[in-house]
């Protein structure tokens, strides 16, 4: 079956904000050029660091997996730009909401990535500290997050929060999900919610054009940010490989939410380079073509030829960055493998915050069970 | 002593964890200026405000996932479900992020939020308006799950599970909402929240049940005595966890023991005391452990639904049951 457009006509291409084209080259835009008037060339730097070293966490963890280190890994390869451009948005009193991919927003955040190597290598289901890093736990269910977030903005509004001019003080919150979450209900009434209280929210969808094996045209027949219309907030696409756009775009939204001015919806444009996670083939339902077409907007790739192109940074720069993300690379292979598993009876710890009679008896019965083979392996 | 019924005895709950913790917020579908469709939350929303009392739109899944927000933020959300078959759409979020958090952040998150739901039939509703999903909740890990039956019961169980650290789900039996009683609000609760309760002493038979079929026991006991026949009532109150600890002693001396709920007898709270009271009380036992449930069917229409729920009569004939065996 094919779905027709309505009347047949062609939806008009929708505006996406762009500062960088994919060569590198820096495009004004009139609305946006002022949110990042105070860029300077340390700062491009430091982006384009942050960028690397994401993806190099990022391919460290899915060479961990193949060599059975991790039971999965979900990649965020060519979606660096879209999470370190949000991420540098943030400011400290900010949180975030992620899914289970933002794995540069938590480095950005200061997480430590052995922790999120050891979520997914079955240590543990989220060990960071969340109150130090304002970088709440990974969410699996699709969606569920988004209403977290708006709960949480909620919860800011009535601290008083938001809208005092006090740049220390006033929070945003922010939310990540994906195309194919625009799907879930959890989304769209986490989008109700922050409407109609106003919440101090940004909601940054990833679209990056593929959930699992769906292509976005079994998600939507609109481009996402357009939806925001009709909750009633504003909604707005961003080149997602372009680390300056995102910057700009969530430093708007952001500073929106922390004047008390409500929920903005922001499409960050990208594309899953990888697999959905370790254990999915993409050969099996999208061109390569499609992926090459990709390729050539890489999100790392266009910050190094605008920084070679401005002299912002020299080869020795760009070296720098390489050895740091070896070593970083090292650190995690070697920090991957002496993660100690947890002990068996540890699982009956924190299912409540006092364990329960039931609970002691059972961990006792197991303890019991457990201690019998050790006296065989004695004897 | 105040005299009051359920709702009210709620209400007043509600409104004393109120007066002591700001950071207790009530929200809901229809909370505020309505009071909620069976008033429970009458005036809370005029003494403590729109931001305290939250008419939240009308969705489960965001009541309950925005109410996990707010617990992280340090709040501590009392968000009313309107009817027992209505909390489904909200069932994700319960039984996926609020159940898990505490265990998943290995302790460091703790989301202190409590989830009430009006159960149970007898009211002559359409349907998804009568049913005991209770079991569905005990399944789960990670979720308290108590039930008040009478007045006092629901005056001090809301307020202890208000002040509690876990996620609970809190049914109240909206059939006895009217049932009266005296409650010393000043007073101080005379047991914790996870416990169960005798709720008459007796010495024949053991009967235990919880939330609306605690008085129809005690219905059937006072029936029973005029047989000359003695049952001990046992309110189970707490259901996850279960505080079966009466129950085993009542069964030590009786040898006799029916469970009673409204809830499908398959994979409900009765099997689970039927499997323990087996494991604890075997040699005590005179007779099976007798259940009087639902059926087994979805929900029945009104006009059969006093055939399909317990009642004294189908009390006594277990009682019977465990008697002829």
């Amino acid at each position: 079956m094919t779905v027709e457009t309505a009347a047949g006509a062609t939806p008009p291409e929708p505006e996406l904000v762009q500062l960088l084209t994919p060569e590198g080259q820096r495009v004004p835009h009139e609305r946006y050029d002022a949110l990042i008037a105070d860029i300077t060339g340390d700062d491009i730097r430091s982006m384009y660091r942050d960028l690397v070293l994401g993806r190099r966490v990022d391919g460290e963890a899915v060479a961990l997996q193949r060599q059975g280190e991790l039971g999965l890994w979900a990649s965020l390869l060519g979606q660096e730009a879209a999470q370190v451009g949000s991420a540098r948005a943030l400011r400290a009193q900010d949180h975030v909401f992620p899914t289970y991919r933002e794995h540069a927003v938590a480095l950005c955040r200061g997480v430590d990535p052995v922790r999120l190597l050891a979520l997914f290598r079955g240590v543990d289901q989220g060990s960071w500290d969340t109150d130090e890093s304002r970088f709440h736990l990974y969410t699996i269910v699709i969606g569920a997050q988004t209403l977290h977030a708006t709960g949480y903005a909620m919860g800011v509004q009535r601290d008083g929060a938001i809208g005092t001019g006090d740049p220390e003080r006033d929070t945003a919150v922010i939310a990540y999900f994906g195309d194919g979450a625009t799907s879930q209900g959890d989304v769209n009434e986490a989008f109700i919610w922050a409407s109609v209280t106003n919440a101090p929210v940004v909601f940054f969808c990833q679209n990056n054009q593929w959930a699992i094996s769906e292509p976005l045209e079994r998600q939507t027949r609109v481009p996402l940010y357009r939806r925001a219309a009709g909750f009633g907030f504003p909604g707005v696409r961003v080149d997602g490989n372009d680390v300056l756009a995102c910057l700009a775009v969530s430093r708007e939204a952001l500073q929106r939410a922390r004047d008390g001015e409500g929920p903005t919806l922001v499409e960050a444009f990208t594309y899953r380079m990888g697999a959905h996670t370790t254990t999915d083939d993409p050969t099996r339902y999208r061109l390569n073509a499609e992926l090459e077409h990709w390729k050539l907007k890489d999100p790392i790739e266009r910050v190094k030829a605008y920084m070679v192109r401005g002299d912002l940074a020299d080869q020795a720069f760009f070296d720098g960055v390489e050895q740091e993300a070896e070593e970083l690379a090292v650190h995690l292979r070697a920090a991957c493998r002496a993660l100690p598993d947890p002990t068996p009876t540890s699982i009956f710890d924190h299912v409540y915050v006092e364990p329960t009679p039931d609970l002691v008896a059972q961990r006792e019965a197991m303890s019991t069970y457990l201690d019998s083979f050790a006296e065989e392996v004695a004897r | 002593m105040t005299a009051l019924n359920i709702i009210k005895a709620i209400n007043a709950g509600l409104r004393r964890s109120m007066e002591s913790d700001a950071k207790v917020l009530v929200m809901g579908e229809d909370v505020g200026k309505l009071g909620g469709v069976f008033r429970v939350t009458d005036g809370l929303q005029k003494d403590f405000g729109e931001d305290r009392v939250i008419d939240t739109p009308l969705a489960e899944s965001g009541i309950i996932g925005t109410a996990v927000g707010l617990a992280l933020r340090g709040y501590r959300p009392v968000c009313e479900i309107q009817f027992d078959g209505f909390v489904f759409p909200g069932y994700d979020q319960i039984v996926n992020q609020v159940a898990k958090m505490h265990f998943r952040s290995g302790g460091r998150l703790r989301l202190p939020i409590v989830i009430r739901i009006p159960y149970g039939g007898s009211i002559g509703a359409v349907e998804h308006h009568s049913e005991s999903p209770e079991a569905t909740f005990v399944h789960i890990p990670g979720l308290k799950v108590v039930t008040c039956s009478n007045p006092v019961d629901a005056y001090w169980m809301i307020q202890q599970a208000i002040a509690l650290d876990d996620p609970v789900v809190f049914f109240e039996p909206k059939r006895r909402y009217y049932e009266k009683a005296e409650v010393d609000v000043d007073g101080e609760p005379d047991l914790p929240l996870e416990s169960a309760r005798v709720a008459l002493p007796g010495t024949d038979a053991t009967v235990a049940a919880y939330g609306p079929m605690v008085k129809t026991c005690l219905d059937a006991a006072a029936a029973a005595a005029d047989d000359g026949r003695s049952l001990e009532v046992i309110d189970l109150r707490s259901l996850s966890p279960l505080d079966l600890r009466a129950v085993y002693d009542s069964v030590r001396r009786t040898g006799r023991l029916v469970v009673v709920h409204e809830a499908h007898r398959t994979l409900g709270v009765g099997a689970e005391v039927a499997a323990r009271v087996t494991e604890e009380c075997f040699y005590s036992l005179e007779a099976p452990v007798q259940r009087v449930t639902g059926y087994d069917t979805p929900y029945p229409p009104a006009r059969v639904e006093e055939e399909y729920l317990p009642d004294l009569d189908r009390v006594l004939d277990a009682v019977d049951r465990t008697f002829a065996y």
